[in-house]
């Protein structure tokens, strides 16, 4: 507390407070000049450095991460393309798919169809055939009884008889007549009733 | 004393104010060398005292873009006047070393050279001295007064300020803090009776006091620095 008297008067009362000794100057100096290197040449250039390193890396986050998010943005639009081409190309399969059955479907039908038709022609000759084979015999069938039960109802062979065997033509052309008629005439009930 | 009666004598206020260079040199070296991209607590207060003196002082008043060249000047003396005034309240130290008036005024003629040169630089010599002495914009009748005031203002009393605010402040913040300590020593140990309880009230002065010293201990460096920061933005500008 006494050093006041250094402030005063340093040095007993010599030295006047606002003259300055030489060497008060002196080793202000060279604390100035110390401390003013050391700031100048080590201090601010490190701390300088480190800012701008910082304010470098703060930049560069933010722009990697502007760079990162605008990549992203840019794979879900492709994903999002990626994934409407697959629906649509799904779309377009099942389309295909459903078009094709419906082709097979109409072509089985119209084989079924044809097959069917086939069948019932190949039945319809058939049964023609047996009709007239049936008539053929039928009519030589016919002939003999009808002459065997005339003879047998007149009591006389008429059997070698020309005579005879003209009447059972005859009878039987007619009899032929009523078949043929009801013949068609059962083929059109048919195509009728279809 | 050592080296009694000549140019490298040091006295107590002299090693005080080698010891506080040392201190201040030494802790921003290990800041510095230590210092990493991601800071840690001690290079945060570090950046933190840096950065006012850059942004608070030398931005703010000279401006941002030509500001980076007078960082390490405003810096200097920022840092080396705070140093040298704190040590007022170091117990142990107890006086500030820019209480000696070569301080000061060391610092003062740093700053009244950068301001010159700045200046010099910016207009030359001659642009630089009618810029100040003659400033534009007044009928040349004014110069008969105002240029003896342009001279005596920023030649004299400009430098002469810095040092005599400065030694003032850090002188009578010593008294303030020595009346009060001895005072309390005095009442404490040799007043008789009920005059030693006034000893306590002059206790609490000197823990205010002292409180009072850090503040202005800071404040003069603070101030001491601004207005080395304005005059040296004024010298830049042309007027």
């Amino acid at each position: 507390m006494i050093a006041t008297t250094a402030v005063l008067a340093a040095e007993g009362g010599e030295q006047s407070i606002l003259f300055p000794a030489d060497y008060d100057i002196l080793w202000s100096a060279v604390c100035a000049l110390v401390i003013g290197l050391v700031f100048w040449k080590k201090v601010l250039p490190v701390f300088t450095r480190i800012l701008d390193e910082r304010t470098e890396l703060i930049e560069g986050g933010l722009k990697r991460a502007e760079v990162a998010q605008e990549e992203a943005a840019a794979l879900i639009e492709q994903y999002k393309a990626q994934l409407d081409d697959a629906r649509a190309e799904a779309a377009r399969v099942r389309e295909e798919a459903r078009a094709e059955g419906q082709a097979i479907l109409a072509e089985l039908r119209a084989k079924a169809q044809a097959d069917a038709e086939r069948i019932v022609e190949t039945a319809h000759r058939q049964i023609e055939a047996e009709r007239q084979s049936a008539a053929i015999s039928l009519r030589a069938d016919v002939g003999t009884l009808a002459t065997d039960l005339a003879a047998r109802i007149l009591g006389e062979s008429l059997s070698e008889d020309a005579r005879a065997s003209r009447v059972v033509d005859r009878f039987l052309d007619e009899l032929d007549g009523q078949l043929g008629a009801s013949a068609d005439e059962a083929d059109a009930d048919r195509v009728k009733g279809r | 004393m050592l080296f009694e009666g000549t140019v490298f004598e040091l006295n107590r206020i002299i090693l005080i104010r080698i010891l506080a260079t040392l201190v201040l040199v030494t802790l921003f070296w290990i800041a510095a060398s230590r210092a990493r991209l991601v800071p840690n607590r001690g290079q945060n207060v570090a950046e933190m005292a840096l950065d006012f003196v850059r942004v608070n002082i030398a931005e703010d008043i000279i401006g941002k873009d030509t500001a980076r060249r007078f960082v390490p000047l405003l810096t200097t003396i920022f840092f080396a006047v705070l140093a040298a005034n704190i040590t007022g309240v170091v117990p142990g130290l107890n006086i500030a070393s820019s209480s000696l008036i070569g301080f000061p005024l060391v610092m003062a003629v740093i700053s009244f050279v950068a301001f010159i040169v700045v200046g010099v630089k910016a207009h030359g010599a001659v642009g630089y001295l009618r810029t100040t002495l003659f400033p534009s914009g007044v009928p040349w009748p004014v110069y008969i007064i105002l240029t003896p005031i342009e001279l005596i203002s920023t030649f004299i009393l400009r430098p002469a300020t810095l040092t005599i605010r400065l030694l003032v402040n850090m002188v009578a913040g010593h008294l303030l803090l020595v009346l009060c300590f001895g005072a309390t020593h005095y009442l404490f140990f040799e007043a008789a009776g009920a005059l030693k309880a006034v000893g306590a009230v002059t206790l609490a002065a000197g823990f205010a006091f002292t409180l009072f010293e850090i503040f202005i201990a800071a404040l003069q460096a603070y101030i001491f620095t601004l207005l080395s920061a304005v005059y040296i933005s004024i010298s830049q500008e042309s007027h």
